[in-house]
């Protein structure tokens, strides 16, 4: 089963903004998230994983009048958590998913130090993608 | 020669062709690896050049050089290159045949191994018996193909870890395994058929390629009862495909379904098969299920179903298993042999084992909506729609509470 793993940044969140890490912080920030894909790619587990390029240049798109689209520029400051990347992992049971967004959650921060991120895990319903159909 | 068919003549030969390695170089994986290569050359070159007189010699020969070269560059493995050098020849193209159905058997019991998650032994079954291409399983489990990749080097692993020979297991050993086989074979089947409403071609081959492997199975063990269960209840399954969801791919209820569009043929392949196999005395749960199966197929309408001896099947099976399912799957032909109230009254009892799935809200929703009750029906049906993990179902359960909204509870 598939399940979708969104991690969330923010004021609510309670982290120290990545801006504000050291170099190194950064550095094995980064090397955790590659290994962790790597690994779930070992395990044959992983689906997909992307991160979202930064809040402030999303962009909110309605339809108007006519069907023309109304476009609102980022940033939202009401906004108080932003989506920052996600991965689709494809596992055997809850608990699996669960266990892999728990180690996620705990991706070094500042001082080495766990950042236990709030990862919202959401499984993705079965039956074809529509490019299968 | 078009992709069908050459997938028809291939796909028998990979297990045997496995088989024949495995044993000159008692090495299972690196087997495995030298054969899914022969068959890539194979789907590359035959299209172009033909046929070859003899596939499974030309599969052979082809796997044999890929492992001599890969025993050759691997540095690790002199040792072994040393051993090989002492062999004098491949084994012959024309070996007779006997052993290939054997070899396809042990290869079978090797992939559906006990000790593998059941995503490893799909992925490894699939390739190593069912001869798919790593992309081919990837594509049909919508994941990327490295990652199926590594699905397939894990199981082999594994198996290689266990220890197991590759050989036929003695008779005990042998009837666990049987087991383990036919389950995989049947989260193949489901797998292809759950998904695939309809449309969805890679979804639909892997139903296809579960009845090939199911068939394959009989040919090897032909009086085991079981193993024709099993088959029947994907043909019987598999005989509705046709009927079972519109063109977008939403599910159309049993009772609602035109049996019209159902095959007849592969209807009376299923029956004819169950039939016989509930003749050999103590029958099993895929012969059971089968048989429910082959009730409602024989039906002309949902009315005219034999309900209570479809509830006799269910009690049998529901002794053998403590699955709460087939007992939620009994309260339902209660309901249609003895109407919806003594269904009502068995679900009642199910509730705490089925707390928060969907399949219990959706019956019940079922039920109360037969006895007229369209409000808490309602309400069945969007908890129901809310639980399941089926997009296609969630729309289905959506749709009919919408429906009873409008029209039912008046």
């Amino acid at each position: 089963m598939k399940y979708m793993m969104l991690m969330q940044f923010g004021a609510d969140s309670e982290l120290p903004p990545i801006t504000t890490w050291t170099e190194d912080e950064v550095r094995a920030h980064i090397a955790f998230m590659g290994a962790t894909n790597h690994k779930l790619i070992e395990d044959g587990e992983f689906v997909d994983a992307q991160g979202l390029a930064d809040p402030g240049r999303a962009k909110i798109v309605r339809s108007g009048d006519g069907g023309a689209p109304v476009v609102t520029d980022g940033p939202f400051p009401e906004t108080k958590e932003f989506l920052v990347g996600y991965w689709i992992i494809d596992v055997e049971t809850e608990e699996r998913a669960v266990e892999i967004a728990a180690y996620v959650s705990a991706a070094p921060g500042p001082g080495g130090k766990p950042l236990n991120m709030p990862i919202q895990l959401r499984q993705i319903m079965d039956g074809p993608s529509p490019r299968e159909a | 020669m078009d992709g069908r068919s050459l997938d028809d003549l291939l796909r028998p030969l990979v297990p045997q062709v496995v088989g024949v390695l495995t044993r000159r170089f008692a090495d299972f994986a690196a087997a495995e690896d030298a054969v899914q290569e022969a068959l890539l050359d194979a789907l590359d070159q035959w299209p172009r050049d033909g046929v070859p007189g003899n596939p499974r010699g030309w599969l052979i020969q082809v796997a044999y050089r890929r492992m001599i070269e890969q025993t050759r560059r691997d540095e690790a493995r002199r040792l072994r290159e040393e051993r090989v050098a002492t062999w004098d020849r491949a084994p012959a193209a024309d070996e007779p045949d006997p052993a290939g159905r054997d070899d396809t058997l042990i290869t079978l019991f090797l992939c559906c191994h006990p000790a593998l998650t059941p995503a490893s032994a799909i992925a490894l079954t699939l390739r190593s018996v069912g001869g798919l291409t790593t992309a081919e399983i990837a594509r049909a489990f919508l994941v990327p193909e490295a990652t199926m990749a590594q699905r397939v080097s894990r199981a082999k692993q594994r198996v290689k870890a266990s220890g197991v020979p590759f050989a036929m297991p003695g008779p005990q050993e042998r009837a666990r395994r049987l087991a383990s086989v036919l389950h995989v074979l049947y989260l193949i089947f489901n797998e292809g058929y759950v998904g695939s409403a309809g449309s969805a071609l890679y979804r639909v081959e892997l139903g296809r390629e579960a009845i090939r492997l199911a068939r394959t199975l009989r040919r090897e063990l032909p009086d085991d009862p079981e193993v024709a269960g099993l088959l029947a209840l994907m043909l019987l399954t598999d005989a509705r495909r046709p009927a079972r969801a519109d063109g977008h791919g939403t599910p159309i209820p049993l009772d609602e379904q035109d049996r019209s569009l159902w095959d007849a043929a592969v209807i009376a392949e299923g029956v004819a098969l169950v039939t016989e196999a509930l003749g050999r005395g103590a029958a099993g749960p895929y012969q059971l299920q089968a048989a429910i199966a082959a009730l409602h197929d024989e039906a002309p309408s949902a009315e005219a179903t034999d309900w209570p001896q479809i509830l006799a099947l269910y009690g049998l099976l529901e002794r053998m298993s403590d699955n709460p399912m087939v007992s939620l799957n009994r309260a339902v032909a209660a309901a249609m042999a003895n109407g919806p109230a003594t269904g009502l009254a068995m679900l009642r009892s199910l509730e705490g084992r089925l707390a928060g799935s969907h399949r219990f809200y959706a019956a019940r929703a079922h039920l109360l909506e037969m006895t007229g009750e369209g409000e808490a029906a309602v309400a069945d049906y969007r908890e129901a729609a809310s639980r399941t993990t089926s997009a296609a179902e969630r729309d289905y359960l959506t749709m009919r509470a919408a429906r009873l909204a409008a029209h039912g509870t008046g």
